[in-house]
């Protein structure tokens, strides 16, 4: 029989205006093996641990429950505690009485009761506690950062900067993400090339970088501290070794009809490509959608004209396997489709365009050379109509329900740029609210409407009609109580953004939580913002949320020092509630490795003691606790039960259903 | 709240660590309410639960038993929540066979960020086996009472 | 066939192909023959028989035989063959300590039908009818009228996996009858199933004969004396107790039974146990697809996969019988 100490927490008010405490720590003071039962305002304050520490010595105690906020809370808090006290940090257990309890409860007799039962479910789980020692398991020193924008290249130059080594995968021919696509930053108006192409250089020239351009994650196994990541190099028909970048073959492709996704296909490029000027690395790849010679076996003139003798139309996809102690997400974000948008004849016109495409309308390497021109006839846009919030905050179900949170700021700052360059044109802004909250954001805002002239209307759009080259809109004007027909040369959308479609297959892969939108889930809303749940797994950029540029380098490096505090350890501590097969029982018959996620189940010949002073031979399964995560798959699937879970044995968790059913 | 006022069932939610437990958590948080009959168990995956853990609830007087895990694909451990969901299928399906109510067994994916989700299903269970009423077959099928 | 299963037993005991033979040994009456281990001819001479009652699955026995020093035949059944590969499977016989004779099988009859006739004294088979002399008299009685629950609703006439064959190699059956029973079950309302199976169940005197010839049930120690399980249990505390028994048995065989029919073949209490089984393997083939236990060494049992596409556990509310 233990010797059990239980604690009741008030946590203020929070769990005793709901729950009688004393009544609480006097029942559960009566239950077989309690030998002291208290109840205090704040157990997880230093006066509340010392309360705990010192029961336990004064007390011999050889268990703790504590009621109290949920285990995912405080339970590291408690266990510190009691190790401090000289007790097992495993000989502790919660009673979650405030999230499943007082908070969710109104009436006190009913909760206070409850309380009692969760209770004793912990006093009878604790008596079946063994203490538990945690091994250790070694740290692989190499980070990888899935996804080349400014959040993975950002985090990877600080990991770098640290003096670990990390691999950045890039799915497309280079690395620098969406911010390459855009023309100037809010709400300083500094060009985005300027800023971003130095660290890409920096990047790649970085000894300790190593970036896996047009590849992809194929598989990840493994675990925090070591994970094994199979990455697929897809094929460029392009040897990386030879080519140097010069760009003849992507003049000389006779195929030029293939749409240019970095011009989001305003214009076109060859089916040979370099994706832009500064692009790292700056290799060409073919395009196998569009390639004559790859799809028909009749062309080759790139590999003609190449002096390096690079092209290679037998290039196959490659596969690398590496080994990982930390990986970070950062696969960024796409804007929406239009497509459940036809109000705003997006379809319809081709002077309709969303945000993203009038960045590259206004791109000095843009398929314009930087002039404003309409897509459709190449005159100047003299009436510009800007359109907020096309998917974002949007309770009809067709878009998304968050705030995109860059589309103030943008418009703004193109609304700003029209009428800078183009000081003829009239500029409205359709908006539900003007959001600015950022260090000189609502100052840049101001600046567009007080200095700038632009328009700002608070209504949406109900209506765009193309008609004899000009677009109709019909909109509301909500302030001034009327409707808007504005005869407009070009509509620009600002289109909500989503997680890149890339996430949600990876998130399976890194077994990552994500949220209903499929941002990726943090650790701790607050308190840790750039981890995921599952360890080892960190978020960087817009794949957690969406963000501005400023906030996605914070981001970016804040999950840098996580890693490096990660990769700085020799080893780290193993979860000690590992599985562990009775080997007197184990029948040997391998259903238990059968269902083990992480391989961490072997069998080995074993002798045991037979009848009649003989030996017998049995197969025996044997788990490595390293490898353990102990989900307990394999305790279900073992016939015998041999196989039991250390901290959530089978004893344990009836014992618990036996006090709730009792 | 129960339909039944006199009858309280007693019912036995075991909850995924990872997911389901957090999601309760933070029905908790928002301040949700449901009823004080649902008392969770933490396991730390739903593939951690043993069939016989079931049926010792009912053994013990529960009136009802759900499960709530991680949404498939989404498990912690990977799979975890895929050999459950086959687990519990077989075994629920066993149970009906037997003339169990099938209403009193569940299986329902419960995100952390579906605190809602978590309350809402924990009440409509409630309910749903308060309409039941007492859980006696699983206690009487040894004895006949001709 | 009789005499030349019988003749194999001596020529494989006296030729040295194996040390012993793993057959089935003739009993008080002519009905009930035991399985039994032979290392000597004159043994065989004596007591070897093999006859309509020879029905015992020899499977099992091998899992410790097969242990022991020196390599022993085993007369195998296509129905015994399932349960010899899906244990090969689960590495609990060695293979190469094994010589496997497998016997072509027309059916088992029940030794059951004869006890309940009382007085049977000699039973002699004539092609398709069986001569039964008893105290009361003589009877011819048609085969089929007396097969084995398990032999009228055939899985398979195949041999798994043999060394030798005696007789014809079978095919696999279609699977249609056999799941009549269970589909009959299914298809009553809730009530009707519970007070079929409050009547069956609650004869069991938990006397553990279905649990020890069971050659899925061939675990070092069962759960249920395994203290730590928390199921640990010799006789019934309460009430519930063999339901938690049989649904426990049931389940941790799920995926592994091969339907061989011994558990109700052995309980005294003639408790229709299959049911339960089939009932899993009816689900199984139903919900994840055709699966045969020991039909071969790979395929993994369906509780040891899974498929990202599964029907989920509400399934059960809308399949089958009607709702309560």
């Amino acid at each position: 029989m233990q010797r059990i100490g239980v604690f009741v927490c008030w946590c203020g008010s929070n769990i005793a205006a709901t729950v009688d405490v004393e009544q609480v720590s006097r029942a559960l003071g009566k239950e077989p093996g309690v030998v002291f039962s208290t109840n205090y305002q704040y157990m997880c304050s230093q006066a509340g641990q010392d309360l705990i520490a010192n029961t336990i010595r004064d007390y011999a105690l050889t268990g703790v429950v504590i009621c109290s906020c949920s285990p995912r809370m405080h339970e590291a808090t408690f266990r510190k505690t009691c190790s401090r006290a000289g007790l097992n940090p495993y000989m502790v257990e919660i009673a979650n009485i405030r999230e499943q309890c007082s908070w969710i409860h109104k009436e006190k007799a009913t909760a206070t009761e409850k309380a009692i039962i969760l209770g004793r479910a912990a006093i009878a789980k604790v008596q079946l506690n063994a203490p538990l020692v945690a091994g250790t398991s070694p740290v692989k020193k190499r980070a990888l950062v899935i996804g080349g924008g400014i959040a993975g290249i950002q985090t990877a130059l600080d990991i770098a900067e640290a003096g670990f080594d990390v691999d950045i995968v890039e799915k497309k021919p280079t690395i620098g993400g969406k911010m390459t696509q855009i023309d100037k930053t809010f709400p300083t108006l500094d060009c985005a090339a300027c800023i971003l192409t130095p660290k890409m250089v920096d990047a790649a020239q970085n000894e300790k970088i190593h970036i896996y351009a047009y590849s992809e994650i194929e598989k990840i196994s493994g675990f925090v501290g070591n994970f094994r990541v199979t990455i697929r190099k897809k094929a460029r028909y392009v040897d990386e070794a030879k080519c140097t970048g010069c760009g003849l073959c992507t003049e000389k492709c006779p195929q030029k009809k293939v749409p240019n996704e970095f011009n989001l296909g305003l214009d076109t490029r060859r089916a040979i490509y370099i994706p832009f000027a500064q692009a790292v690395p700056k290799l060409a790849t073919i395009d196998a959608n569009y390639c004559t010679m790859l799809k028909t076996g009749k062309c080759g003139v790139c590999s003609k004209v190449c002096t390096a003798g690079a092209i290679d139309y037998k290039q196959k996809d490659t596969f690398v396997e590496e080994e990982y102690g930390a990986i970070v997400a950062a696969t960024g974000f796409e804007p929406i489709k239009l497509d459940k948008y036809d109000e705003f004849a997006y379809s319809q016109s081709p002077d309709v365009v969303t945000s993203l495409e009038f960045e590259r309308l206004m791109n000095a390497a843009g398929p314009t050379g930087g002039v404003l021109l309409r897509p459709s006839d190449k005159t100047h846009p003299k009436t510009i109509v800007f359109v907020q919030c096309v998917g974002s905050r949007c309770a009809d179900g067709r878009g998304k329900s968050y705030c995109s949170k860059i589309c103030c700021m943008y418009t703004a700052k193109h609304a700003m740029l029209c009428r800078e360059k183009y000081p003829d044109t009239d500029v409205y802004v359709f908006y539900i609210d003007v959001r600015t909250p950022g260090k000189n954001f609502d100052e840049f805002y101001r600046r567009a409407v007080e200095e700038y002239g632009v328009h700002y209307v608070k209504g949406m759009v109900g209506k765009v009609v193309p008609q004899d080259g000009k677009l109709k809109v019909q909109a509301s004007d909500l302030l001034g109580g009327r409707q808007l027909h504005i005869d407009a040369d070009m509509v620009v959308l600002a289109a909500a953004i989503e997680p890149d479609k890339s996430a949600r297959p990876l998130a399976t892969m890194l077994t990552a939580s994500m949220d209903t939108n499929d941002f990726f889930t943090e650790a701790h809303p607050k308190l840790r913002p750039v981890e995921s749940p599952t360890a080892g797994i960190f978020l960087s950029g817009t794949c957690q949320g969406p963000k501005d540029i400023p906030e996605t380098v914070a981001q970016a490096s804040a999950a840098a020092a996580k890693v490096i505090g990660l990769l700085a350890k020799d080893s780290l501590t193993c979860n000690p509630c590992t599985a562990q097969p009775d080997e007197q029982m184990c029948n040997g018959c391998s259903s238990c490795e059968k269902v083990c996620p992480y391989g961490a189940i072997t069998y080995a010949d074993k002798e045991f003691r037979g009848p009649n002073r003989t030996t017998l031979v049995r197969r025996v399964a044997q788990v490595n606790p390293a490898v353990c995560q102990g989900c307990g798959a394999c305790t279900v699937a073992c016939p015998s039960g041999a196989m039991d879970l250390k901290g959530f044995s089978n004893a344990q968790i009836l014992a618990e259903v036996d006090a709730i059913c009792r | 709240m129960p339909v039944n006022e006199e009858f309280q069932p007693t019912i036995v939610a075991f909850c995924c660590n990872w997911c389901s437990y957090a999601g309760a958590d933070l029905s908790g948080t928002n301040r949700m309410q449901y009823p004080a009959n649902v008392k969770i168990i933490r396991i730390p995956c739903s593939c951690r639960l043993n069939p016989t853990f079931i049926l010792r609830a009912f053994q013990r007087g529960a009136d009802g038993v759900i499960l709530c895990g991680c949404h498939p694909g989404d498990c912690h451990y990977t799979s975890g929540n895929y050999f459950a969901r086959r687990r519990m299928t077989l075994l629920f399906s066993m149970l009906d066979y037997l003339g169990i109510e099938r209403e009193r067994t569940r299986v329902e994916w419960v995100s952390a960020a579906e605190g809602a989700k978590f309350a809402a299903t924990m009440n409509d269970f409630v309910a749903t086996v308060t309409k039941l009423g007492k859980n006696k077959r699983l206690e009487d099928l040894r004895c006949s009472k001709a | 066939m009789q005499q030349s299963v019988k003749e194999k037993a001596r020529a494989l005991l006296e030729n040295g192909t194996v040390s012993r033979v793993l057959g089935w040994k003739k009993g008080e009456f002519c009905y009930d023959l035991t399985p039994s281990v032979f290392t000597r001819v004159e043994e065989v001479d004596r007591d070897f028989v093999y006859s309509d009652f020879s029905g015992a699955n020899l499977s099992k026995y091998l899992i410790s035989e097969s242990k022991k020093n020196g390599k022993v035949a085993a007369f195998l059944k296509p129905c015994d063959s399932y349960s010899f590969v899906q244990l090969l499977k689960e590495h609990r016989i060695c293979r190469e300590n094994v010589y496997v004779v497998g016997v072509a099988c027309d059916g088992m009859c029940d030794p059951r039908m004869l006890e309940e006739k009382g007085g049977v004294l000699r039973v002699e088979a004539r092609g398709d009818t069986l001569r039964v002399e008893s105290l009361y008299g003589m009877e011819d009685v048609a085969r089929k009228n007396l097969l084995l629950e398990r032999c009228r609703v055939c899985k398979s006439k195949k041999i798994v996996l043999f060394d030798e064959l005696l007789g014809e190699q079978g095919k696999e059956a279609p699977a249609g009858d056999r799941f009549a029973e269970v589909s009959k079950l299914e298809a009553e309302t809730p009530e009707e199933r519970f007070a079929f199976w409050q009547k069956e169940l609650s004869r069991c005197i938990r006397c553990n004969a279905c649990r020890n010839v069971c050659p899925a049930c061939s675990c070092e120690k069962c759960v249920f004396d395994n203290p730590k399980s928390g199921v640990a249990n010799k006789a019934a505390a309460d009430p519930f107790e063999e339901n938690l028994f049989h649904i426990i048995r049931a389940f941790h065989v799920a995926g592994r039974c091969t339907d061989c029919g011994e558990c109700s073949r052995v309980c005294p209490q003639h408790i229709p146990l299959h049911l339960l089984n089939r009932k899993f393997i009816k689900d199984i083939n139903e919900l994840y697809g055709p699966y045969m236990a020991g039909s071969d060494l790979e395929s993994k049992p369906a509780l040891l996969t899974y498929d990202t596409g599964d029907c989920e556990p509400s399934v059960v509310l809308t399949r089958g019988g009607e709702q309560a």
